[in-house]
């Protein structure tokens, strides 16, 4: 094997070497694609012998074991529109909000506008965030600019864009409160109380945040019980946790009273993101009296939901709290000498720390900041006026009951006799994604359902078919759907009790 | 909906009921337990030789809806564990009062018995 001497770095290289970066040249030949000092070469056949007697390449020299090795790939070779057209049919086979209307109540599954992708996409927006702040200026403004919109929107004084998830904002949330009690020295505070009728991941963060939960019922109107929420506040409690509109999609009421309740015995009034895009543009949490809250930044500013990649929850504050928020913050500095503004990272004086790298899921901030610059007041205001017509006029097109009103931006209808979740099945054979189902729990076979504002009223008038469609159906063909869909219905049980945890392929050539 | 509710038995608030003979308690779940959890896919149970408290968790059982935490009818020490349900937890929906009962306790005091429900109470308790 002389080329294995050669200084050549370029030289296509024998069977038998291999490169951690390489290129197929032909006959069993590779060439390196990094220059010869980079490389880090495996030589096969060597075995502990450092001189170049080994040939290699036929399996039984390999270091590994025999049963880790093969003989041959069988890589798919495929012509460009074979390829197309499989990746574009495997598109084709789900549904997602580009492919109709989406009304899963609560997640408000607006749709994602494509600028907001060419934004992030900008050579411009992909800064490494260690460069110095001074040559950071653009990046630290949008995120000033972005901390301050939603400062706005909420009627908090201080926010936070680190957290990287709606579910990690409301952990912050409830950090920063505990900070703030025991800064106060009130760690005696171990109470936290959600309404039974709150998401699922408000139990979970106060009991992640070390609280012990206290439940709350819902008064016959489906708003939280002011006598009930009497008797659950007391000197233990650290905060209630609260989203307005809530889960039934009905404005609280009561907020300001229950504001006040919350904060004469020493607590903090929390709000859940979640249905802000009800209010957006005409009333603020922080007018409300609530103290700290999270932003879902893929529902109410339309980035795309995270679905385990990427995402942010930004949390914002009253000013008692803006010192503890996670550090870094950004902040405006001294003006240059020629009047322009500059900016600069800080930590906050009592700081909870860091809780994600850097400024949080930087792209997802800037869809986010897109997203809110292109709609400026007038067009947020008018987002939250369509969601809540929407809502409103789907909701009057529908057969199926729904017991709690006046609702905002979503509204839990109640499938009756029907099973909800066959509801939701039927539904996908009629080419729309069905709503949330089974919750909350106060309504018997919820319906739960949130069009969003960018449904047009025949799409709208479309779903209601869907909806009234399967209304009139019996329990047979319920049961048996789907029937239209690429996939027919899961077997929970058996998927479930037998588990097949790693991918393996369904049959092989001898089964053929 | 009728449930069956043998009445050679006791049964707690959470759904679990005791069978007691000779000073040993069989422990499972409700025929109406198991019909409000739907396909019961896992059971976790303690092992033979724990001790345990009346009231207090002793096991998890996870159906395809809910995951829900086993109570103890009685305190005493684990003496038997009906180890058929790791490979086929549908014992427990299709027969809770027999097949598909879950551990068995060598009762502290068999008098504590006496602080859970009869079929009678029980089955006002669901209706």
């Amino acid at each position: 094997m002389s080329e294995r001497s050669d200084d050549a770095s370029a030289a296509p290289r024998a069977e038998g070497v291999r490169y951690d970066q390489a290129r197929y040249v032909e006959n069993g030949q590779y060439e390196p694609l990094l220059s010869e000092k980079d490389l880090t070469r495996v030589e096969i056949g060597a075995e502990g012998d450092e001189t170049d007697d080994g040939d290699g390449g036929d399996g039984s020299d390999s270091p590994l074991p025999d049963h880790l090795t093969r003989d041959s790939l069988e890589l798919p070779e495929l012509s460009e529109p074979e390829l197309a057209r499989h990746y574009t049919r495997l598109s084709q086979m789900i549904y997602g909000i580009d492919s109709g209307p989406y009304p899963l109540g609560s997640c408000t599954m607006k749709y994602n506008p494509k600028f907001t992708e060419d934004v992030a996409a900008l050579p411009k927006a992909a800064v490494h965030p260690d460069r110095s702040e001074r040559s950071l200026q653009g990046t630290l403004e949008l995120l000033y600019r972005l901390q301050d919109y939603l400062g706005r929107i909420g009627g908090m004084d201080a926010v936070t864009l680190q957290p990287p998830a709606g579910a990690a904002g409301e952990f912050v949330g409830i950090r920063v409160a505990a900070a703030y009690h025991e800064h106060n020295g009130e760690d005696h505070r171990d109470e936290v109380i959600v309404p039974e009728s709150a998401h699922g991941t408000n139990f979970a963060t106060a009991a992640l945040g070390g609280y012990d939960v206290v439940s709350l019922p819902s008064d016959d109107e489906g708003r939280v019980d002011l006598e009930a929420l009497e008797a659950a506040l007391s000197e233990q409690t650290a905060a209630l946790m609260l989203t307005n509109p809530n889960t039934l999609g009905l404005f609280e009421r009561d907020i300001e009273r229950i504001a006040e309740m919350v904060h004469d015995v020493g607590g903090l009034l929390y709000y859940d993101g979640a249905n802000l895009n009800a209010l957006l543009g005409r009333a603020r949490p922080g007018d409300m009296g609530f103290d700290v809250m999270h932003y879902n930044v893929h529902k109410t500013f339309a980035t795309p939901h995270g679905g385990g990649g990427p995402g942010a929850g930004p949390v914002g504050v009253v000013d008692e709290l803006a010192p503890f928020l996670p550090a870094p913050r950004v902040r405006e500095g001294d003006k240059t000498k020629s009047g322009e503004s500059t900016y600069e990272l800080f930590d906050p004086e009592h700081t909870i720390g860091h809780v994600h790298g850097y400024q949080g899921n930087w792209l997802v901030l800037v869809k986010a900041f897109a997203y809110i610059a292109r709609l400026g007041d007038a067009g947020l205001s008018d987002a939250s006026a369509k969601a809540v017509l929407n809502a409103n006029y789907l909701a009057s097109q529908l057969e199926y009951d729904i017991p709690y009103e006046p609702f905002h931006h979503e509204f839990v209808a109640s499938a009756g006799d029907q099973d909800a979740a066959d509801v939701a099945k039927r539904m996908l054979d009629y080419g729309v994604h069905p709503p949330t189902t089974k919750w909350p729990e106060i309504v018997s076979e919820a319906l739960m359902t949130e069009p969003t504002e960018v449904e047009s009223k025949g799409t709208l008038d479309r779903l209601a078919a869907a909806f009234n469609a399967v209304a009139a159906e019996d329990d047979e063909t319920l049961e048996a759907a789907p029937g239209r869909t690429t996939a027919r219905r899961i077997d929970q049980t058996s998927a479930a009790r037998n588990p097949r945890l790693s991918w393996h392929a369904i049959g092989n050539t001898d089964d053929e | 909906m009728s449930f069956e509710i043998p009445d050679d038995r006791r049964y707690l608030e959470s759904h679990e009921w005791a069978l007691e003979e000779n000073g040993t308690v069989r422990v499972g779940i409700s025929d109406f337990a198991q019909d409000e959890l739907g396909d019961v896919v896992f059971v976790e149970l303690p092992e033979t030789g724990d001790d345990l408290t009346q009231e207090d968790e002793f096991g998890v059982i996870e159906s395809i809806k809910a995951v829900s935490d086993l109570y103890a009818p009685v305190s005493g020490e684990v003496t038997a564990v009906n180890e058929d349900l790791f490979d086929a937890p549908e014992l427990v929906n299709e027969d809770p009062f027999g097949e598909g009962w879950m551990l068995e306790i060598d009762a502290d005091d068999t008098d504590e018995l006496e602080a859970l429900l009869s079929a009678e109470e029980y089955e006002d308790q669901i209706a």
